[in-house]
């Protein structure tokens, strides 16, 4: 992406500019503290205007939370620089583990039942009814096929941009991230085919009909995007 | 080898005992060996509805606890060789029957009957683990009200969890001109809603109360628009296949045939 403008290489670190930023790639094979000495010895000398971001990107070497840290540190000790971000191109089995949860869709082929709670990681479609009394939380976004007439909490770690779709929406509730809204105190109709989502300038939840989905959140399906 | 199944509803005063009661009469009225098991302790009442109370000698907890052999406690009805029914104690609770001991009788009473009802009581804690226990087969009882069909949800995402068959469906009470106004749920809605197999519908019948008050199941009468529910829902389970009964009030054989012939 962008094309480079500046390239300067040393021993352990190579810098390349980029319509995004500076990129500072450090080299995977050598010993850490070699690395950081490197890297502070560079950034140090170095000309560049201060207060510009860069990017830090580890290639092959897998860094923990400290090491990040530290490295973090001894830039922005070192010099006026601020760490953009830290990017690498590894990440541990557990990670991955987690990520590929969250960036999956869990289907359940039953009846969610009143008093039954349905906890998923990921994105949860529910091939069946969510009963009254029901509840579903989910990480991700919820899909109902049946009848959602309980309670869908989607986004439930965080995660203001999940929504709730349905084929026949009369909900108790409907929560999103840390917004509620629930049904009013009168008897109503359900309505087919809506999504809830929660409107940015409003700040509220608000139901859509099912076309309006792509208008409204046209990165749905970018669960690679979603998943870190 | 007989077949246990357990009547239960999550709710109480939707019609358990009533239902257990009827349904036994029906299917004993088969030539059915049935034994109706009561383990409702502490409130014990199928022996009332059955007219049976004076008769009760022994109950479930003695049997449990070995102060009597099995086949002591066993009370058999006024009207039928083959229906029993194994009272529940008055005077203990709940607490002091165990899962496992209500099967262990259960399995006992099998190779001797054809069915065995086990009326469960209200509710979703120790009485309603002892009374699934030993189950094959569950038979949910609601009413078309909210709250019991609430109720008939939560037990039916209970019952998902046992080692048993889907559960069927039994709704009471029908009222046909408040579902036809909409102030009641109806059949349609309750199905959709619950989503299992539905295994009969009891319309509201003051002959099911006068029957209870005077210890005759209605069930035995043989022309109540309620025993004729009942009659079928036994001979659904004996694995016929019966339409619902019309819910049309006051549309009897002969208003049907009067009006065929144009004098209605």
């Amino acid at each position: 992406m962008g094309c480079p403008k500046m390239t300067e290489t040393n021993l352990y670190l190579t810098m390349k500019g980029t319509n995004e930023g500076i990129i500072v790639y450090l080299d995977d094979q050598c010993s850490f503290t070699n690395l950081l000495n490197e890297l502070g010895n560079q950034v140090k000398s170095d000309t560049i205007e201060n207060t510009t971001e860069v990017i830090i990107n580890c290639q092959n070497r897998y860094l923990q939370d400290w090491q990040r840290e530290e490295i973090r540190q001894v830039v922005e000790e070192q010099s006026s620089l601020k760490v953009k971000s830290i990017e690498s191109n590894v990440m541990s089995h557990e990670e991955a583990l987690k990520w590929f949860d969250r960036s999956t869709i869990k289907p359940f082929v039953k009846t969610v039942r009143s008093g039954q709670v349905l906890h998923v990681e990921g994105d949860a479609l529910i091939l069946g009814d969510i009963n009254p009394g029901a509840t579903v939380n989910a990480t991700g976004n919820i899909f109902v096929m049946g009848q959602l007439k309980g309670i869908a909490h989607a986004g439930y770690a965080e995660g203001t941009d999940h929504v709730v779709v349905a084929s026949y929406m009369n909900p108790n509730q409907i929560r999103i991230a840390n917004k509620i809204s629930r049904a009013p105190d009168y008897e109503m109709q359900g309505s087919s085919r809506e999504f809830a989502y929660i409107n940015q300038e409003t700040g509220q939840i608000e139901l859509e009909q099912i076309h309006n989905l792509q208008k409204i959140r046209p990165n749905l399906t970018d669960i690679v995007e979603r998943g870190l | 080898m007989g077949e246990a199944i357990v009547i239960t509803s999550g709710k109480g005063g939707v019609g358990k005992t009533t239902t257990t009661a009827n349904i036994g009469t029906a299917l004993a009225l088969q030539d059915k060996k049935v034994c109706l098991i009561d383990t409702d302790i502490g409130l014990r009442n199928l022996d009332v509805i059955l007219g049976l109370e004076n008769r009760i000698i022994f109950d479930i907890i003695d049997v449990i606890e070995g102060r009597c052999k099995l086949q002591a406690a066993l009370v058999k009805d006024k009207r039928f060789d083959c229906l029993h029914l194994l009272p529940a104690a008055q005077s203990s609770d709940k607490n002091e029957v165990t899962p496992e001991g209500v099967k262990e009788l259960v399995d006992e009473l099998k190779p001797d009957y054809d069915y065995i009802l086990i009326d469960c009581p209200a509710g979703i804690e120790q009485g309603y683990k002892n009374a699934v226990a030993g189950a094959d087969k569950a038979i949910v009882v609601t009413t078309p009200e909210k709250s019991s069909v609430r109720d008939a949800d939560r037990i039916i995402g209970l019952l998902e969890q046992e080692d048993l068959e889907s559960p069927h469906l039994v709704i009471n009470r029908i009222r046909k001109h408040m579902m036809d106004s909409g102030d009641m749920l109806d059949v349609d809605d309750i199905v959709s809603t619950l989503s299992v197999e539905l295994l009969g519908v009891i319309m509201d019948d003051e002959d099911v109360i006068r029957a209870s008050h005077h210890g005759n199941p209605v069930a035995f009468q043989p022309d109540t628009k309620a025993s004729i529910c009942y009659r079928n829902i036994s001979r659904r389970i004996l694995g016929e296949s019966v339409p619902l009964m019309s819910f049309d009030e006051d549309k009897g054989i002969m208003v049907k045939v009067k009006k065929i012939l144009g004098m209605k």
